[in-house]
């Protein structure tokens, strides 16, 4: 019976998502875009491929293009959770013999799925216009980055736990969530990084999920990146369990 | 809040009445088992709303004061969400449509619905699973008196079902229309319970009659009548002032008895907010 409301929640959640003027495109088209103009601009060059380029273009940018797919999936489970709480639709859900958890469980799973998509047209695309032929794992690297969304997603709990109001949602998440990715070793391997930098990267979940995920996107063995996944689920029931504590319904 | 108790009947339709703040809301969550009250007990169709709260969210119905729903959920996608949640068998949520006269709006989406649809919107989802108990909080705030006189008509068909009908309200005529026993709250404090008329006998027994009539001898044969605090005379307008159900009887045995000829006559009789005015000194729109 709970599954029932559960999966009609998810239905509705995405129906209403996909309704949204800037939804469909902002989470699941950006990225793909980004991807796509960037993997060209830098492709244009291929001729004179210098090998940082050229390792740019068949991991750097999937891999970053992936990350933003996440980090867009966040912000807006972070805006949506605000302006439901502000609007009372959360409480006016509570109030259904609904779970909780079950409320929340289905705003994870629109998430999710719509990562999936993203991904799923990211790939399609690439195969037609991006500049390099890319031969990745494609399920090993959905995995990959469906546990980072997750432990993504978590760090989003938390910031919807904190916001003030929902006109604050989406700056503050950007604000706590794209300098992330500058430090998470993406652009600069985190170990030539000066101390400081270093020390922040290393508690950074960012850095975990783009470690695995550029590890799998290579072909590395998921044993070789144990580490990554366990620190991504220690992120991810810390900021759980600390969002079951601090998150506010009203 | 402190000191608040209170009993509902079966089959009635029983109001909290009160000004902005004083305790309203935050009881009706207590009841619903959506806030945890500090101390008391409170027990809903045999239940502990907040120990229960699941196998009592079954058999209740609730609007929320100020709820929303999701801008772009369409009328229909609400009801069968809302439908599905429950374990029992749900009434069928096309025909709540058309009774509470949303049918045409089955596929619109939430936001552009007007403020009267959404009330009736959310008075379908709290129908949905056809409940022991429904509590309406702040039902018509907002609304326009035409709209608000549909959903009144509404929540008496509500009762006609043979349903409990719990609500808030701060507007005294919605309250003295509408409801078979209201209790005063104030302040976190109940006042008084009882039918409205009981409240208004109890605490603002008295009567006014303004009469117009150019009889000389009026004002002293008005003196006369029993029970008569007052009589103010302004040219030809006497407001007689007195207490007690009768005396507005004793007028016009007085007019009668005495032929005096009367151009214009109206009764001034107390209502919930006279009595609401005295019981706490102030006026419930302040």
């Amino acid at each position: 019976m709970m599954m029932r409301g559960l999966w009609k929640l998810t239905w509705i959640e995405i129906k209403v998502f996909m309704r949204e003027p800037l939804g469909a495109f902002g989470t699941i088209g950006f990225p793909v875009l980004v991807f796509l103009v960037v993997g060209r601009a830098a492709g244009r060059n291929i001729a004179a491929a210098t090998p940082a380029t050229s390792s740019f273009l068949r991991v750097g940018l999937p891999v970053l293009a992936s990350l933003l797919i996440a980090v867009s999936s966040v912000l807006s489970l972070v805006t949506i959770i605000s302006i439901y709480r502000e609007g009372g639709i959360l409480k006016r859900l509570r109030a259904t013999p609904l779970r909780p958890q079950t409320i929340l469980s289905a705003q994870v799973i629109v998430k999710l799925i719509l990562t999936g998509a993203t991904l799923g047209l990211m790939v399609l695309a690439g195969k037609r216009y991006y500049p390099v032929n890319v031969h990745v794992p494609l399920i090993g690297f959905t995995i990959a980055l469906m546990i980072s969304t997750l432990s993504i997603l978590s760090i989003g709990f938390l910031i919807a736990s904190i916001v003030p109001t929902a006109r604050f949602a989406q700056p503050i998440g950007a604000a706590i969530l794209y300098p992330m990715i500058a430090v998470s070793g993406l652009f600069t391997p985190v170990n030539s990084m000066p101390p400081v930098l270093h020390a922040v990267a290393r508690v950074l979940p960012m850095t975990y999920a783009v470690s695995l995920m550029e590890g799998i996107w290579k072909g590395d063995s998921w044993w070789a990146h144990m580490g990554d996944v366990a620190a991504l689920a220690v992120v991810f029931f810390v900021c759980t369990a600390l969002s079951a504590k601090v998150f506010r319904w009203e | 809040m402190d000191e608040v108790s209170f009993e509902v009947n079966d089959g009635e339709i029983f109001g909290l009445i009160g000004p902005n703040g004083a305790g309203k809301t935050t009881t009706m969550e207590c009841v619903e088992g959506i806030r945890k009250p500090d101390r008391g007990s409170i027990s809903v169709l045999g239940l502990d709303p907040f120990r229960q709260v699941y196998k009592l969210q079954e058999r209740i119905g609730v609007q929320l004061q100020q709820a929303q729903l999701q801008k772009r959920i369409k009328v229909w996608e609400a009801v069968d969400l809302w439908a599905s949640l429950y374990r029992k068998k749900s009434v069928d949520g096309e025909r709540l449509l058309e009774q509470l006269g949303l049918i045409d709006k089955r596929d619109a989406w939430f936001m552009n619905l007007s403020g009267g649809q959404k009330q009736r919107l959310f008075i379908a989802l709290a129908l949905i699973n056809d409940p022991e108990v429904v509590f309406l909080d702040e039902l018509t705030t907002g609304l326009d008196p035409q709209a608000r006189r549909a959903i009144w008509e509404l929540v008496r068909g509500i009762r006609e079902r043979g349903k409990t009908v719990f609500l808030t309200t701060h507007l005294m005529e919605e309250a003295e229309r509408l409801c078979d026993r209201v209790a005063i709250i104030e302040h976190g404090r109940i006042i008084d319970i009882d039918t409205p008329q009981r409240l208004v006998a109890r605490h603002c027994p008295e009567r006014t009659v303004v009469l117009d009539t150019e009889d000389a001898s009026a004002e002293e044969r008005f003196r006369g009548i029993p029970r008569v605090e007052s009589v103010m005379r302004s040219d030809l307008r006497f407001t007689i002032r007195g207490s007690g159900e009768d005396l507005v009887t004793e007028v016009i045995h007085c007019l009668s008895e005495n032929r005096i000829r009367v151009t214009d006559f109206r009764t001034i009789v107390p209502n919930l907010e006279d009595v609401f005015l005295k019981l706490t000194g102030r006026s419930i729109r302040d």
